[in-house]
């Protein structure tokens, strides 16, 4: 019982003071279970992030499942999901509620309006930064289908979804690494 | 019946969202703004905004913030419920894959491709939330003759000192709240 309290204590305050996502999280995550608690090996904290990152959904939740499941199965998931998903649910509740009387004020509008061109800044850095690494890699396959994947969206609006499940196939297709030969070039 | 209506959306933002973080934002942008009209683009982009503002995943705090407005603390929980669900089972289902096979190359493959895709969708968003920042309207009624001067200068020396220092974007933000907040109150718009 005291190890289900500690693990869910943990997932919580890590989810509640990781400001910046998936990729913030998880490296605390290895901090705490591996270095501090030591109840995962360091390769295996590896993997289990490999299969969070190739999973959908949110990194940092899916990564605190498979801490979980590790640690006691599928109770154990589910208390880091729980732990996990509380902290943002608890926080977006309190704001979501304000959000309706504050959304008319003149300042909270104002400064909502200034965030939003802080953001925008934030998101084009993260966007030249994946473009550039797309590049670097030289692989046609890949930039053929970042730019299918932008065009169809941005200029046809056609649903994300559909594009997923493209790109999965011609991914398995064309740029899965059989036997070490691989087919990508 | 909403409550439905909030799993099932989520539960496909959940499902399909590959990469984390960024990658969400153009399907619940499909989702929340396009197909259901639960929130408009500028709603939608301040819910982007509060997400960078506040720890956890832009998807959960869609779903939260959605959920609450659409049908209340149950809405929220419903939403939420429904955009863990299908990451949740599929990382244990790989989990299970992995203990047992430790071998993940199927699943390398596909990545491989999502990556790029991904890479794709998340510039399109980008793009319009750029937009929409940066021109005053959203979408359809975007006036491009007409930008947000204030805007404009703080989006360009953000971008800029990102570029330049990679200081810790909640700086950034942060920074151009409070001179976005003085000037957009001062200057008569």
């Amino acid at each position: 019982m005291k190890f289900y309290w500690k693990l869910f204590k943990s997932t919580f305050l890590l989810s509640a003071f990781t400001f910046g996502g998936g990729f913030v999280i998880v490296p605390l995550m290895r901090k705490q279970f591996v270095e501090q608690y030591r109840w995962i090996e360091e390769k295996e904290m590896l993997d289990l992030t490999a299969i969070a990152q190739s999973s959908p959904g949110a990194i940092a939740v899916n990564a605190a499942v498979l801490v979980g499941y590790k640690l006691a199965g599928i109770p154990g998931a589910l208390i880091t999901l729980f732990g996990t998903v509380l902290p943002p649910l608890l926080i977006l509740s309190i704001i979501s509620i304000a959000y309706a009387s504050f959304r008319d004020n003149h300042v909270v509008q104002a400064v909502l309006r200034g965030m939003q061109a802080g953001v925008a800044a934030v998101i084009m850095d993260v966007v030249y930064v994946l473009i550039r690494d797309l590049v670097k890699e030289k692989k046609t396959i890949s930039i053929l289908l970042f730019l299918l994947s932008f065009v169809s969206v941005f200029m046809f609006h056609i649903n994300a979804i559909y594009i997923i499940l493209f790109s999965g196939i011609m991914g398995y297709l064309l740029l899965a690494d059989r036997k070490g030969d691989g087919v990508e070039k | 019946m909403i409550y439905l209506q909030l799993f099932f959306s989520f539960f496909q933002i959940g499902l399909f969202s590959f990469g984390g973080g960024y990658a969400a934002l153009p399907l619940i942008q499909d989702q929340v703004v396009t197909i259901n009209h639960w929130l408009s683009m500028q709603e939608f982009a301040d819910v982007v905004t509060i997400s960078q503002m506040t720890p956890g995943p832009i998807a959960i705090n869609a779903a939260t913030f959605v959920g609450i407005q659409m049908g209340g603390t149950m809405g929220a929980v419903i939403a939420t419920a429904g955009c863990v669900t299908p990451s949740a089972a599929i990382s244990l289902l790989l989990a299970f894959f992995y203990y047992k096979y430790k071998n993940l190359s199927l699943v390398k493959g596909i990545m491989s491709g999502l990556r790029p895709a991904v890479v794709g969708l998340i510039t399109s968003a980008g793009i319009s939330l750029t937009i929409l920042a940066l021109f005053n309207g959203a979408d359809k009624n975007t006036d491009y003759y007409n930008p947000d001067l204030i805007s404009v200068v703080l989006f360009t020396v953000g971008l800029f000192i990102l570029r330049k220092w990679k200081i810790n974007p909640i700086i950034i933000m942060a920074g151009a709240g409070i001179i976005g907040g003085i000037l957009y109150s001062v200057v008569p718009q």
